[in-house]
């Protein structure tokens, strides 16, 4: 790997500080399992690497105000064990372990999940985030099988990759990024991830001189399940998940459905949710509302058989969640 | 005297049995030493510079900026390379203090590309540039007009790769004007004949040394690219030199497997009767020439047949034997298209295998391993025709396949040794590629000298050992029990000459058993082994055993030709299209089987690998850039253990294989499971998924094509 300065601040602030206004220049260090072989691959080539290890308070899980908040720095494992999350959010529990790997579930975490950069093999293959080749999009014209069924009009053809993301849309979770100075905002998780326009951006919400520090899951008392299809019975990426939110103290009107891995962000489905909002939840609610959750798809050349997959995880999603 | 024959099966005391390989705790502890492992004082690293392009000519290659990196110690470029032909093509090496080093300062290393035009689809027929092989037998119209039904079908596997665990390389070394290499290689003996016209040493001061291998199923048998730029990089710097192929190289240089696509067209009687095959065939194997693989396979003797091959040339890595070279696409292929001509005729597909089994070399053993694997899987209780009418999304079926291989010894020679204090060792220049070649060795001598397999000391992996051949094909372990059988029986003859004169008795009527030599079926002559070596004063005794394939044949001490019968047990969710594997059934015979544990060991790896071809093993290449886009084991997937289900392994033993002398194993259990799970899904599902890997992608798509997904 290109060499780079190495910084692993005690203070958010100074960590805040290290950041500059242009993507690639400064990386954040987590886990490390996606950015040490983007390193080592070349994929990044930045003069900093920003470590947030010692970053205390981005640590750990709590409970405060009505919600559960996560440190973007819990590792995945400790997140699927936490006797709360198991509680109240069994969606996440399924998502975190879904990982697979013990090693992954060890050292991954958290915000490194939510700040992942896509599988898509041409991005891997240096072909850039569009992975385009003189002006045409290699994904459009190529091998696109696990690539986008919804939102594939744009430029950016990947899937997010995230295993959270969908979950936490679901529930209704707030991220929190810390700015210049350590200033705090907060971001719907439905805006959290995003499609880039160009090479020059990125597929999340957060600038370039942010650092995401936690995550806000509300404790509404919704249902809430994920069903992932994997290849391998393993350690893999999922083809297509699914995760619904619904129910609850407050009644109808919170039900959320979201497919991962089909669009270059989790893909939220309101005609889907809305099925869930009126309807009891059984079988035939939910084929009806992975029937509904497809709706629109636009597959490309060899990925029809993703609105197959979605509209299962959808419904067995739902069944998972009752 | 002692025979050079195989014990009787009620005298055996190790042969047979199932015996722990002996280097099992060093390669569970870590002390087995791999190539990767080796290091030697002043070590260097290298790494490749390998071409982004799938078609180049090359200008010129720039390593200044490489070399003035510090730490940098060599830089070696192809000067003679023009053009290269497929991603990942060796154009230049950086020899350096540490990876790190090599691989940053390998990245500063300027090639100037012409970019050309270049190709890597190898899935349609029209791209066939070279004249078409045509094998046919019989008269087709005559076979087809025959027949009651016509089964038209069209199959294909994929490019796939070896996937050593172990990459390819090897460690150099010039030390006092001789060479020594640390290879990971299947062919010890002869590795060094790759070098001729790189080293002007005399072959005695090469040295060849590989202890333990991660494997190799056909991909490792030269010398290769790379150990000729360890001789060069050595040579430059003075020091040794590491080179070890990063895991994208190795998948994309280092061993495919060529595709194989078909179209097949079978006739048959009412009956099941086979009448006529037809099969065109084509696929690449990179940019050399291509050899279709047999159709119809092991149904060899189908009167009226036809086979058609069209290769195609690709910008792609070139191809290696892969673990019986061009069986298991013919397999494939041919079970499939039998299969479906089973569906087509609504006949069970076992029973459709059994009425056409006259049609391969061996009914008589192809009908007892049948009935074998159908009774271990419980076949006739659970077997239904094509399509689980059963509710639900999770369909369940089964499959059949059969398969061939020869398995002839190698030539092949040890030397025993047996000491004056009773410790005896065995030399050979044979390689363990994993599967307990060293353990075998071990059990054929004690066996032979009645001692104790932990009293053998089994030296193997350099090229100064006794020569043996190159393990491929699955000769090795006929070449070695045969050249140690017969050197642990010569030097036990000697020894019985000595022993016998102290005991006053003919020698032929002393045999070794239980750490004596003594009188045979009596005892009341006897000494044990220990004062009997003593007697040898101060000489030991070392005899040369030799393995001649066609001798060793005639002898019966080994020979060839196996069948196997596979029968597939799957679940299909045809709603996400996942195919999981419940049951794999293998039984398989190979002669004479020395050790059963380490037979059945090689049986289960070989069901993984062939799992993992038939669900997951797929070379993704781009047309437009002719990058192989999976070249990592992210998506270049391989089984895990929760993917392989129960596997089951039946070996065939006693009267009728015993007798037949030792057969190779390595290759046969390969090649059917592709075939029987392929088999096993249609029959699940009801509807064929033509193309390997059976991903849930192509099972959803031939389900939605006949429009009989559940949802």
């Amino acid at each position: 790997m290109k060499p780079f300065e190495y910084s692993a601040p005690k203070t958010l602030k100074e960590a805040c500080g290290l950041l500059g206004d242009t993507w690639g220049k400064t990386e954040i260090l987590a886990g490390g399992t996606d950015l040490v072989t983007s390193l080592k691959q070349r994929i990044t080539q930045p003069s900093r690497v920003l470590s947030l290890k010692h970053l205390k308070e981005l640590h750990g899980i709590r409970n405060s105000r009505g919600s559960l908040v996560i440190g973007a720095m819990t590792t995945l494992g400790e997140l699927a064990a936490h006797s709360d999350v198991r509680r109240h959010f069994p969606a996440l529990v399924t998502a975190a372990t879904g990982v697979g790997s013990p090693q992954l579930l060890s050292v991954g975490t958290v915000g490194g999940d939510l700040c992942q950069r896509p599988r898509c093999w041409y991005f891997r293959n240096g072909y850039g985030l569009l992975a385009q080749k003189d002006g045409v999009s290699l994904a459009r014209e190529g091998e696109n099988r696990y690539h986008a069924i919804f939102a594939a009009d744009g430029p950016a053809l990947f899937v997010s990759a995230s295993s959270l993301g969908p979950g936490l849309i679901a529930l209704g979770a707030e991220m929190v990024a810390a700015g210049p100075g350590g200033a705090t905002r907060s971001i719907p998780a439905t805006e959290f991830f995003r499609a880039p326009q160009s090479e020059n951006e990125r597929e999340i919400a957060l600038k370039p001189n942010e650092i995401l520090t936690e995550i806000n899951v509300p404790l509404k008392g919704l249902k809430n399940g994920i069903y992932e299809i994997r290849h391998r019975h393993g350690l893999d990426w999922p083809y297509v998940t699914a995760a619904v939110a619904f129910g609850g103290k407050e009644g109808s009107g919170g039900a959320r459905v979201v497919l991962g891995h089909v669009a270059p962000m989790p893909w939220s489905v309101p005609a889907a949710a809305k099925l869930l909002n009126t309807a009891r939840p059984d079988e035939a609610t939910a084929a009806r509302c992975g029937q509904v959750a497809v709706e629109g798809a636009r597959p490309l050349s060899q990925n029809a058989y993703k609105i197959q997959m979605a509209r299962t995880a959808v419904k067995r999603a739902v069944l998972a969640a009752v | 005297m002692a025979k050079v024959d195989w014990p009787e099966a009620s005298k055996r005391t190790l042969i047979g049995k199932r015996i722990s390989r002996t280097d099992g705790p060093l390669k569970v502890t870590g002390a087995a030493k791999y190539s990767y492992d080796i290091s030697r004082p002043g070590l260097l690293y290298v790494k490749l510079v390998t071409s982004p392009h799938p078609k180049a000519e090359i200008s010129g290659i720039d390593g200044t900026a490489a070399a003035a990196v510090p730490g940098v110690k060599a830089v070696w470029k192809d000067e003679e390379l023009q053009e290269v032909q497929y991603v990942g093509q060796i154009v230049a090496a950086v020899a350096a203090e540490t990876e790190e080093i090599a691989t940053d300062a390998a990245h500063q290393v300027k090639v100037e590309y012409r970019v050309r035009e270049h190709q890597v689809r190898d899935n349609d027929p029209a791209l066939s540039k070279d004249k078409p092989s045509n094998l046919t037998v019989g008269n087709l119209d005559e076979g087809f007009a025959k027949a009651d039904v016509t089964m038209n079908g069209n199959y294909g596997c994929p490019v796939i790769t070896h996937c050593c665990l172990e990459p390819h390389g090897q460690v150099t070394e010039y030390r006092d004007g001789e060479l020594y290499i640390w290879p990971s290689t299947q062919n010890v003996s002869r590795y060094s004949d790759g070098l001729r016209n790189d080293v002007d040493l005399p072959q005695n001061k090469i040295h060849v040394d590989c202890q333990h291998m991660g494997g190799g199923f056909g991909s490792k048998f030269d010398t290769d690219k790379w150990g000729k730029i360890g001789v060069t990089l050595a040579k430059m710097t003075g020091r040794p030199v590491k080179i070890m192929l990063d895991r994208d190289t190795e998948l994309m240089i280092a061993g495919n497997r060529p595709s194989a696509y078909a179209k097949i067209k079978v006739g048959a009687k009412r009956d099941g009767t086979i009448t006529a095959v037809d099969a065109e065939v084509w696929g690449t194997g990179g940019g050399g020439g291509y050899s279709a693989p047999p159709i119809p396979y092991v149904f060899g003797k189908i009167p009226n047949r036809r086979l058609v091959g069209k290769g195609i040339r690709t910008n792609r890595g070139g191809q290696r034997a892969w673990r019986a070279p061009n069986h298991p696409q013919g397999c494939f292929l041919t079970m499939s298209a039998f299969a479906d001509t089973a569906a087509l005729l609504k006949m069970d597909e076992l029973e459709f295998f059994q009425r056409n089994i006259q049609f391969t070399d061996r009914p008589t053993v192809y009908t007892e391993e049948l009935n074998k694997a159908a009774e271990l899987i419980g076949y006739k209780r659970r077997a239904h025709l094509r399509g689980d009418a059963s509710p639900g999304p999770i369909k369940r079926g089964l499959g059949v396949s059969i398969h061939t291989w020869g398995g002839q010894g190698h030539p092949s020679e040890c030397d025993v040794t047996i000491h004056p204090d009773g410790s005896v060792e065995a030399a050979c220049g044979t390689q363990d590629l994993g599967v307990g070649t060293r353990t075998c060795i071990a059990m054929v001598v004690a066996e032979t000298l009645g001692i104790p397999l932990q009293a053998v000391k089994v030296k193997i992996g350099r090229n100064e050992y006794p020569q043996s051949g190159a393990s491929g094909g699955s000769t090795t372990i006929g070449g070695i029990s045969v050249s140690s059988r017969q050197g642990a029986t010569a030097a036990l003859n000697a020894l019985l000459e000595v022993a016998a004169k102290r005991l006053g008795i003919q020698p032929d009527l002393l045999e070794a058993r239980d750490g004596q030599i003594r009188e045979v079926d009596n005892g009341s002559k006897r000494i044990s082994w220990k004062d009997a070596c003593a007697l040898l004063g101060p000489s030991p005794i070392t005899k040369r055993g030799v393995n001649v394939p066609g001798e060793s044949a005639k002898a019966n001490l080994a020979s060839q030709g196996v069948g196997g019968a596979q029968i597939a047990d799957v679940s299909v969710d045809i709603e996400t299209g996942i195919v999981t594997m419940n049951e794999l059934v293998a039984v398989q015979d190979c002669g004479l089987i020395i050790n059963l544990k380490l037979a059945e060991s090689q049986v289960y790896g070989a069901l993984i690998m062939g799992i993992t071809s038939a669900l997951y093993e797929e070379a993704v290449y781009d047309t437009r850039t002719g990058k192989m886009l999976n070249a990592d084991m992210e998506f270049y997937r391989l089984a895990g253990i929760k993917d392989v289900g129960k596997l089951t392994v039946h070996m065939m033993t006693g009267k009728g294989y015993d007798d037949r002398g030792v057969i190779g194993l390595g290759e046969p259990p390969v090649i059917s499971p592709a075939a029987a799970i392929a088999n096993a899904v249609a029959n699940a599902v009801g509807v064929r998924v033509p193309q390997l890997p059976l991903t849930p992608e192509r099972v959803l798509a031939a389900l939605a094509q006949r429009g009989g997904s559940a949802a």
